[in-house]
């Protein structure tokens, strides 16, 4: 024991855990359903994250081995601060290696490397209601989930190929939870959606500022919506990543001058240094200097 | 010393942290029984492992529903102490129902079945059997279940095939069933589909 007062385990009081871990057990029994639960404050700001907080602090244990990413990386701000936080008051061990955690927190992608059986992955969610911008009413987008009324967002993806020709939506792409529920995978790219179907890892989306948790759990159908003669497509990059060569994975832009000068990167950080310290080498990558 | 201030958690984080993780897991893949941890002692006739699972999930919040067995001073005085949780002798009303026996279990469909805009409104049971293998064999289906599982719980109900495909007709509404036996739990969330035989 500490002499000092110091916070509960992993942050959170024993009843907040109780109320979250609640609302997770009924997320997983309803593949795709908004729980409804009583968010808390957290040292850090809504928009940081605190919905992904939350659910993992309710979860983890001394046990566990903690990734966070934002935007595939683990090195940006909010994926730094995260896992030190949890570092401190849960005391749990680090990693970058999306192999080695057996939790990871995650703000808008999907790591590239398959998910394993017994692994979790927790997405920070801003808006976790696909209906929101279609609907701004609670008690109207409620019943359209009761009633299973998603005509509206066939519409919206209609009048996307009326006015582009094709389905314009890039990220936050809805799905559809075991033919039931029309759930939104978190601002992710599109690209990400095909890993969600029939994932090996339990995933969980907590939204702090909505107060809602959700979850798919292992196993289960994720289809995302399209039309028979527009189906579904992730987006495709024209060159592989310039410092491992990948190819298949998503790629962030980098502009490199202002005279149009531009790279393409890995966005996942560790399955790219993971490449590069296999030998893989892109067109502005430099070979790893021999030991 | 009133023995129904003892029993509950040496360590009330952690332990309730490792029997939640189990219950996760659990109802995450169906069919599939996890260890709760040996954390909980037996309130007699409250089992191990209904003490386990009402410790980590109840709290002032949860309405708890005894089945009848369990409806005993001392037991209702270990719950009001440890976890402060309000009974109901409704099973429409019920947050979680400890069921210490397959007799004493009403019907599924008497138990709260949450409503179809807030289906997390239901019941889930807690029921204690015999053995979470032995039984006759089931054949599960659905999410947290890839391709198909058998399972073979000893002690649930004569008609809960039956039983089971009608609760899983009203989804999203329904029950989940928590199975306890020999310090592990065994989870069948509303969403699982259940036949008989391979």
């Amino acid at each position: 024991m500490n002499a000092v007062a110091s916070y509960n385990f992993a942050y959170l009081d024993e009843q907040t855990k109780r109320m979250i871990r609640r609302a997770i057990l009924k997320a997983i029994a309803i593949p795709g359903y908004q729980v409804p639960f009583s968010s808390r404050e957290m040292p850090m700001p809504y928009g940081w994250g605190t919905g992904g907080v939350q659910v993992t602090a309710s979860i983890i244990g001394p046990d566990d081995v903690l990734k966070v990413i934002d935007q595939g990386a683990d090195d940006t701000t909010n994926a730094v601060s995260i896992r030190a936080f949890f570092a401190k008051v849960a005391q749990v061990a680090t990693t970058t290696h999306t192999a080695d955690a057996t939790i990871i927190q995650t703000r808008h992608r999907i790591p590239e490397k398959a998910l394993g059986e017994g692994q979790i992955l927790v997405y920070q969610v801003p808006i976790p209601e696909p209906l929101r911008f279609l609907e701004p009413r609670e008690t109207e987008t409620r019943k359209m989930h009761a009633l299973e009324e998603y005509g509206l967002m066939h519409v919206k993806l209609y009048e996307d190929i009326a006015r582009h020709g094709r389905i314009a939506t890039t990220y936050a792409y809805p799905v559809k939870v075991e033919g039931r529920y029309v759930m939104d995978p978190s601002p992710t790219p599109k690209f990400d959606n095909p890993k969600m179907h029939m994932s090996a890892a339990l995933q969980l989306f907590g939204a702090g500022r909505e107060h809602r948790i959700y979850a798919v759990p292992p196993w289960t159908e994720v289809v995302s919506l399209d039309f028979e003669d527009h189906p579904f497509e992730i987006q495709h990059f024209e060159e592989p990543c310039a410092l491992c060569g990948a190819e298949q994975v998503y790629l962030d832009e980098v502009i490199l001058n202002d005279r149009g000068g531009h790279m393409y990167v890995c966005s996942d950080t560790d399955n790219c240094e993971e490449r590069r310290e296999a030998g893989h080498v892109g067109s502005l990558g430099v070979k790893e200097a021999a030991e | 010393m009133d023995s129904s201030f003892e029993g509950g958690f040496a360590d009330p984080v952690l332990d309730a942290q490792t029997a939640f993780r189990a219950i996760m897991d659990a109802l995450a893949n169906p069919g599939t029984p996890r260890t709760l941890g040996e954390n909980a002692l037996s309130q007699a006739p409250l089992q191990a492992e209904l003490v386990s699972t009402l410790l980590t999930l109840s709290d002032a919040d949860t309405t708890i529903w005894l089945s009848a067995s369990l409806r005993s001073a001392p037991v209702e005085a270990f719950i009001a102490f440890h976890t402060g949780a309000p009974l109901t002798r409704d099973p429409a009303k019920a947050t979680f129902a400890l069921v210490a026996d397959v007799t004493e279990l009403p019907a599924l469909a008497t138990f709260n079945l949450g409503t179809q805009e807030y289906p997390d409104r239901s019941t889930t049971i807690v029921l204690a059997v015999p053995a979470l293998s032995g039984g006759d064999d089931l054949v599960l289906r659905g999410p947290g279940v890839k391709d198909h599982l058998h399972c073979s719980p000893k002690g649930l109900p004569e008609d809960f095939t039956a039983q089971w495909s009608d609760n899983r007709e009203v989804f999203p509404r329904g029950i989940d069933l928590l199975l306890v036996a020999h310090g592990q739990v065994l989870g069948l969330p509303r969403s699982t589909r259940i036949g008989e035989g391979h």
